[in-house]
């Protein structure tokens, strides 16, 4: 072989080391911005593992009071779904590979929890508790069904008996206030759904009862669970924006189901709904009505529309974050502008507004927290919190982003180490690396959910961890994330909102004598 | 380089006819490593094969198996738009697809014979 042979062999052999110094430069960089920014930043590393809460020793004794869309929801999270729903995943699996429900919630953890007792005023769906609290072998009907639970016709009788621990609550708002209290005074733990009650008076008694007995009680704010507010929380704590001057939340659905506008059960009838139990709480009483008794979320009589529903999930997650509890003064304003068309309702209009905004006052800590919402159109506004120095942008992923005339940042953006276009702080869940800058790529596909569904930790319901953590409380005597200050503080901004709306003027919270002004 | 990097988000992207194929790909977790792996491995020895011509006819084939998967993935249809990007508007013919026929154009002719490694390998007389 002559030297003219090896050279013709060896030609190419150059290329690659200049790619392979061109790949060493750009990860030196990269390591360097990284790490620099890193450091700036001060965020801890590590990602957050899926919490696996403790549920072992005695079987927790659940009762379920209201088993309607939200109750089935919430016993699915414990681990008890009716054998025709199990059947109907099944099918649906064999057309629809893609379908995960069957198999998501057979990895979903068991609490060790059994069901003893429910309560629905509504014939069918007591039927359809009982189905599922007997379903403990999570199967299709006719198998492995466990003992018997008992159908209670009303909530006093349950919460009466001593083979029930702890109660589900997830029955219209109307009701919360007195099956929360009187669960309290039974000594029952309670899980009760948003929002905790209507009324400012209802708030209070819940606190009072709930303190003085001592039950364990969590409200219904699964987004508690969510890892990215979780970690928005340490972002603000070592301050990466700066002093925070604005905050803007939204909901923004556009569907009938979304409105509350909900399927009318054709079985429903004066013999198999006790409507006057349905509407004992009412100062005003009406006729039987399904619409009411289905859509009940449209009526004062029953709800409080965007504010308790919707409003309470925003204003929760904030103060999740920020801590920064019951607002100093509230306005809202809104109206029914588009569900009012007669396509949307049966017999009667609904009272609630369709499109809702409230502003919150913190000057005792130098910022406004403004929810805008609108039940007619799905644009995804999302939630910013906005600091001198750099904003926040939260959903299932955090970004951060520098503010360009930021104080705190000014010499890096001068530097060219921090560019305000591009987020300086990224946290997608499932993400192994937290320290390094996301690529755009795939800031775009977290956004959209399409990126660590099924690889590394599982993707598990925010609701069943709300629910678990609930019930490990209840097994060792500790307050839940949601606990009964959070649920005031809720209770009360909500019910603000609410008199600002319906009485249209500024309503003020007096801290020093915990009084609505 | 992003050692997370996964080709979840790219498979979900995909329409056309494969369209099903690719999303139940991704929809698999062992499937969606084993495409993972086999992506990674193989970008990065038909890029030594072609570059320094070693194996050149096996990368140069390798690589127009991936660049016909890219292309089936994410065919050049009239009325379909992706979540990446493309700098040009493209009918049929794509990047992918031009590529592909280039590996093509390697594979009928053996240039591997004067430059490159394959020349040690192949040439021996």
């Amino acid at each position: 072989m002559n030297r003219r042979e090896v050279l013709k062999g060896l030609a190419t052999v150059p290329v690659l080391g200049a790619f392979a110094y061109g790949t060493w430069r750009k990860r030196r960089l990269d390591h360097i911005r990284n790490h620099k920014l890193a450091k700036e930043l001060n965020m801890s590393s590590e990602s957050l593992e899926y919490s696996h809460y403790k549920h072992d020793g005695d079987a927790i004794r659940l009762g379920i009071i209201g088993y309607g869309s939200r109750g089935t929801h919430l016993m699915q999270a414990a681990g008890f779904v009716p054998p025709e729903t199990i059947k109907n995943w099944k099918d649906s699996m064999k057309y629809n590979p893609r379908d995960k429900r069957y198999e998501d919630f057979l990895q979903q953890d068991d609490l060790n929890v059994v069901v003893n007792g429910v309560c629905d005023l509504f014939d069918v769906r007591a039927e359809e508790a009982l189905g599922a609290a007997d379903n403990v072998g999570r199967d299709v009907p006719g198998r492995n069904m466990g003992k018997q639970a008992r159908r209670y016709m009303n909530y006093q009788e349950l919460l009466a008996s001593d083979d029930i621990d702890a109660v589900i609550i997830a029955t219209p708002d109307h009701w919360h206030a007195r099956i929360a209290i009187d669960a309290a005074h039974a000594g029952k733990h309670i899980y009760v759904e948003k929002g905790l009650a209507r009324k400012v008076e209802e708030v209070f008694a819940i606190r009072d009862a709930v303190r003085k007995s001592g039950v364990i009680f969590q409200l219904g704010h699964q987004g508690r669970q969510t890892d990215s507010y979780i970690k928005a929380k340490e972002a603000v704590e070592k301050n990466l924006l700066g002093k925070i001057n604005l905050v803007e939340v939204c909901t923004n659905r556009n569907d009938p189901n979304g409105a509350w506008i909900y399927d009318i059960n054709p079985d429903a009838n004066t013999r198999t709904v006790d409507w006057t139990q349905f509407e004992e709480p009412c100062e005003v009483k009406h006729p039987f009505s399904p619409e009411r008794f289905f859509r009940w979320r449209c009526w004062w009589d029953y709800g409080t529309g965007l504010s308790g529903d919707l409003l309470t999930h925003e204003y929760d997650a904030i103060n999740q974050i920020l801590g920064m509890g019951i607002p100093e003064s509230v306005v809202s304003s809104g109206g029914i502008y588009f569900f009012n068309q007669p396509e949307y309702y049966v017999k009667e209009v609904r009272e609630v507004p369709d499109v809702w905004n409230t502003v919150f006052e913190y000057p005792h800590l130098n910022f406004s927290l403004l929810y805008s919402a609108t039940l007619a159109n799905s644009r995804d506004r999302g939630k910013v919190i906005m600091g001198h120095d750099g904003s926040m942008e939260l959903a299932e992923s955090l970004m951060v982003y520098a503010c360009q005339e930021s104080t705190r940042y000014k010499e890096k953006i001068k530097a060219g180490l921090i560019d305000p276009n591009v987020p300086i702080y990224t946290y997608i869940p499932g993400r192994k690396n937290v320290d390094t800058v996301a690529t755009a790529t795939e800031q775009y596909f977290a956004s959209r959910g399409l990126l660590y569904t099924y690889r590394g930790e599982r993707r598990v319901d925010t609701t069943h961890l709300h629910i678990a953590e609930w019930i490990e409380c209840i097994r060792e005597g500790k307050q839940p994330s949601c606990n009964i200050d959070q649920a005031f503080e809720e209770g009360i901004t909500a019910a603000m909102a609410t008199i600002a709306y319906k009485e249209n003027r500024k309503v003020f919270w007096d801290r020093d004598r915990e009084q609505v002004i | 380089m992003n050692p997370d990097w996964s080709s979840l988000g790219y498979l979900m992207d995909s329409k056309g006819l494969f369209e099903g194929m690719f999303h139940s790909l991704a929809g698999n977790a062992t499937m969606l490593n084993i495409m993972d792996f086999l992506n990674i491995w193989g970008l990065i020895l038909v890029g030594i094969g072609l570059i320094a011509g070693i194996f050149t006819r096996l990368a140069a084939i390798s690589g127009m198996v991936l660049l016909a998967f890219y292309y089936l993935s994410h065919p050049a249809i009239a009325g379909v738009t992706y979540a990446i990007p493309s700098e040009g508007s493209y009918l049929w013919v794509n990047k992918n697809l031009i590529e592909l026929m280039t590996l093509w154009v390697i594979v009928l002719f053996p240039t591997w014979k004067s430059v490159g490694i394959d020349r040690f390998l192949f040439n021996k007389k």
